[in-house]
């Protein structure tokens, strides 16, 4: 606490200070200042039949996560730092991040051909399945790189991009091997700008391809296998390489790309030397009031991180995201799928549909509809003759890579209806059917099934007057597996813009065990100026996936008090 | 328990007078950083510009309900908003490989009138020290940033519109 208790107005004195420090040279220097802050704190109440306790607490009552980012450009050159402090870290984030510091920072010179970054950088490459750097604050999510970054565009529709670096890793300092050393290069031709007889062509097209490789030292490990210690040969080099494709006509749109990850064996695959391959698909077709989106995503032993040995969301240099969609009210998002590196066959469908205004059904402010279909299964595998299946030392198995395979990971299906009745009433209304493979997806042992499960999600908004208003919703989810049935309720009530009052519970009425029947009952309260928001809530938080951005995270239970504080200029 | 009371009106306190001393900052060119459109095409957004008229740059995400209920309330109204004051539109979307091609037909889809274009990988967000989303920040002809707020409530579309009007007038915005 005592820390908290110094450190922490330290840090937003530096916050407050150095802004309104520059901010006044602002104007004859033209020299620019933007940051952000954030605080999360916690306090955590003990609450047994969640199984919130002192030996889960740790003894430490008071959490909090918190962050400033200052960035400050001039003329051509950009600086910019991230202080991060966990004291200790919030419950449901890793142990390892406690501790404060700055993880985050670079100097950046831009101009029209040339942008070069030391420091920590974040960088994608196509749609990330050979390299991608990014953060989630939410999810305690941090892969950037350290090193060098270069950008070149020597003529419209040609760049170029290198990357040179090591990954973060908590708070961990590289040194000699204990993460590998990360190299890429990639490149992005657009067609229509490189030509310019093709600069007003209905078509455009624009191809991309990249490589990385990651270095990680040590030629062998030895590895029990069938009570036999083995001595297996690594390679020391891994490499990825992958090529996109973009095509625009109209209204029509077509993105591919292919990646291919040479042999790597890891904890993650469990020491196979198969080569890895993933291919990223989506159609799309839209005009005003109709779109049309298509995905297909298959993936054969593709995570690719710059440590042999980690097998959670750390030090992840590709980027696979699930194509299913991703589901926010709370019941919906009960059970979140998340991608399956080692192998997963999924594919995607959405239609957006509104009827116009003035039509029979879509009445005086037309009517919006969205049908979501997504499947994913396993991917359709064959053993290696004479070898058992994804055998630790072997090239694993035979993929048939076009092919589904029988087990299914997650389906869903869901309808959506957005219809504002007039100028006070508005609602959305929402049907979801999942099916939810919970030992996959939550890496259990044929504990569970297969989860079905029906979920009724009904949003309506009543503005009261222009500037106050009533939100409330109601959830129903019905399911004959895992916990049984929930139902949860909302009632939120704003006074625009800058107040917002909530009460909310969800409640496990169908669990088989009455002791189990919990009220998850949550009160919560907003204050925003401008950019500045504070919220405040107490209550039980439900245990869980959490899915922001596409990472998933488990979020055990917590009860008590959550307080955060967010601001930016 | 105290100390942490303590704690948090000190965090509270200075994240609010420090708001009010932004002031003096507020009025900053907007940064130059590439990012796509909805069909794939490079964008910089040194092309973000409206003719002297007032823009909004609005931040959301396909997946973030209250970002979709603040563009499609400002949706009904816009050609109003338009007619009136010039005003021009980009919706960025923060969706990353996982949705980012399903945002091009969902804002069609949706019947909007925006300019929208994909930030990936967040380089525009951080470029503008973006948090929380829905974030809208309020242009003036020169295409400096004299207004910005978090969230979406309802009927803080008319706030908006305030803003926008008082910047096509030249009126200072405080």
């Amino acid at each position: 606490m005592k820390k908290i208790y110094t450190l922490f107005p330290t840090l937003l004195l530096a916050y407050w200070l150095i802004p309104s420090y520059s901010g006044a040279q602002n104007a004859n220097q033209g020299s620019q200042l933007s940051g952000s802050f954030q605080a999360d704190a916690q306090y955590y109440v003990k609450d047994p039949k969640m199984n919130i306790t002192d030996s889960s607490l740790d003894g430490h009552l008071t959490r909090m996560n918190g962050f400033t980012e200052i960035n400050y450009s001039f003329k051509n050159f950009t600086a910019g730092m991230r202080f991060e402090a966990y004291l200790p870290p919030l419950v449901g984030y890793d142990a390892k991040y406690e501790g404060y510091g700055v993880p985050y920072w670079f100097v950046n010179y831009k101009n029209d051909k040339l942008d070069i970054t030391a420091g920590n950088f974040y960088e994608q490459f196509g749609n990330g399945m050979t390299l991608r750097t990014w953060q989630e604050w939410t999810l305690g999510f941090d892969n950037s790189l350290r090193g060098l970054r270069v950008k070149f565009s020597p003529v419209d529709g040609l760049t170029f991009k290198g990357v040179w670096g090591v990954q973060r890793n908590y708070w961990e300092v590289y040194s000699n091997n204990n993460r590998g050393i990360v190299k890429g290069g990639d490149i992005d031709i657009y067609l229509n700008d490189l030509f310019s007889s093709l600069k007003d062509a209905r078509t455009k097209l624009s191809f991309g391809g990249s490589f990385v490789s990651d270095y990680q030292k040590g030629k062998t490990t030895d590895l029990l296998i069938d009570t036999m210690i083995y001595t297996l040969k690594l390679p020391e080099n891994v490499s990825t390489y992958g090529g996109r494709v973009n095509l625009n006509i109209g209204g029509f749109n077509l993105n591919s790309e292919y990646a291919h990850k040479i042999n790597d064996p890891t904890s993650l695959n469990k020491y196979i030397y198969k080569d890895g391959n993933g291919v990223y698909t989506t159609i799309s077709y839209s005009q005003k009031g109709l779109g049309v989106y298509v995905s297909s995503k298959i993936i054969d032993n593709m995570g690719y991180k710059s440590n042999r040995l980690v097998t959670n969301n750390q030090l992840d240099i590709n980027y696979l995201p699930s194509i299913t969609k991703q589901h926010t009210y709370a019941l919906a998002a009960m059970y979140p799928y998340a991608t399956q590196p080692n192998g997963e066959w999924g594919m995607s469908g959405t239609v957006t549909y509104t009827i116009p205004k003035h039509s029979k059904l879509g009445g005086k402010s037309g009517l919006t509809l969205a049908l979501n279909y997504s499947q994913v299964n396993s991917l359709s595998r064959d053993s290696l003759d004479g070898i058992n299946m994804n055998q630790s030392g072997t090239l694993g198995y035979k993929t048939n890579f076009f092919t589904p395979g029988k087990d299914v990971y997650y389906q869903d299906f869901n309808f959506e209806v957005d219809k504002k009745f007039s100028k006070r009433w508005k609602g959305i209304f929402t049907y979801l059917n999942q099916t939810y493979n919970k030992d996959i997806v939550e890496g259990h042992l044929n504990e569970y099934g297969l989860i079905y499960s029906n979920i009724g999600i009904a949003d309506i908004t009543y503005n009261m007057t222009d500037k106050f208003s009533l939100r409330g919703e109601v959830q129903g989810l019905w399911t004959k597996q895992d916990k049984g049935n929930w139902a949860a309720g909302l009632l939120e009530f704003t006074i625009a813009p800058k107040w917002f009052f909530s009460v909310q519970d969800q409640w496990n009425y169908g669990n088989d065990d009455p002791d189990l029947q919990i009220h998850y009952f949550l009160v919560s309260a907003g204050y925003t100026y401008n950019t500045s928001r504070v919220f405040l809530s107490y209550g039980r938080q439900r245990e869980g996936i959490l899915c922001v951005g596409g990472v998933c995270r488990y979020v055990p239970a917590a009860s008590g008090f959550t307080l955060t504080v967010t601001s930016s200029f | 328990m105290k100390k942490l009371i303590l704690f948090f009106s000190l965090a509270l306190i200075s994240t609010f007078t420090f708001s009010q001393e932004m002031v003096i900052s507020k009025s900053r060119p907007l940064p130059t950083v590439d990012i796509k459109d909805v069909k794939g095409n490079p964008f910089s957004t040194s092309k973000i510009e409206n003719d002297g008229k007032p823009i909004v740059i609005s931040f959301w995400a396909s997946w973030c309900k209250p970002c979709i209920k603040e563009l499609t309330t400002i949706a009904d109204i816009y050609g109003d908003w338009q007619e009136e004051t010039g005003v021009k539109l980009y919706a960025i979307a923060i969706d990353d490989a996982r949705s980012s091609s399903q945002v091009g037909p969902l804002a069609n889809g949706k019947g909007w009138d925006y300019v929208v274009l994909l930030d990936q990988n967040g380089d525009f967000k951080r470029a503008m020290s973006v948090g929380p989303i829905p974030h809208t920040f309020v242009l003036n002809g020169k295409r400096e940033i004299v207004w910005q707020h978090t969230s979406f409530s309802e009927g803080s579309e008319k706030d908006l519109i305030n803003i926008i009007r008082k910047v096509k007038n030249g009126e200072e915005i405080k």
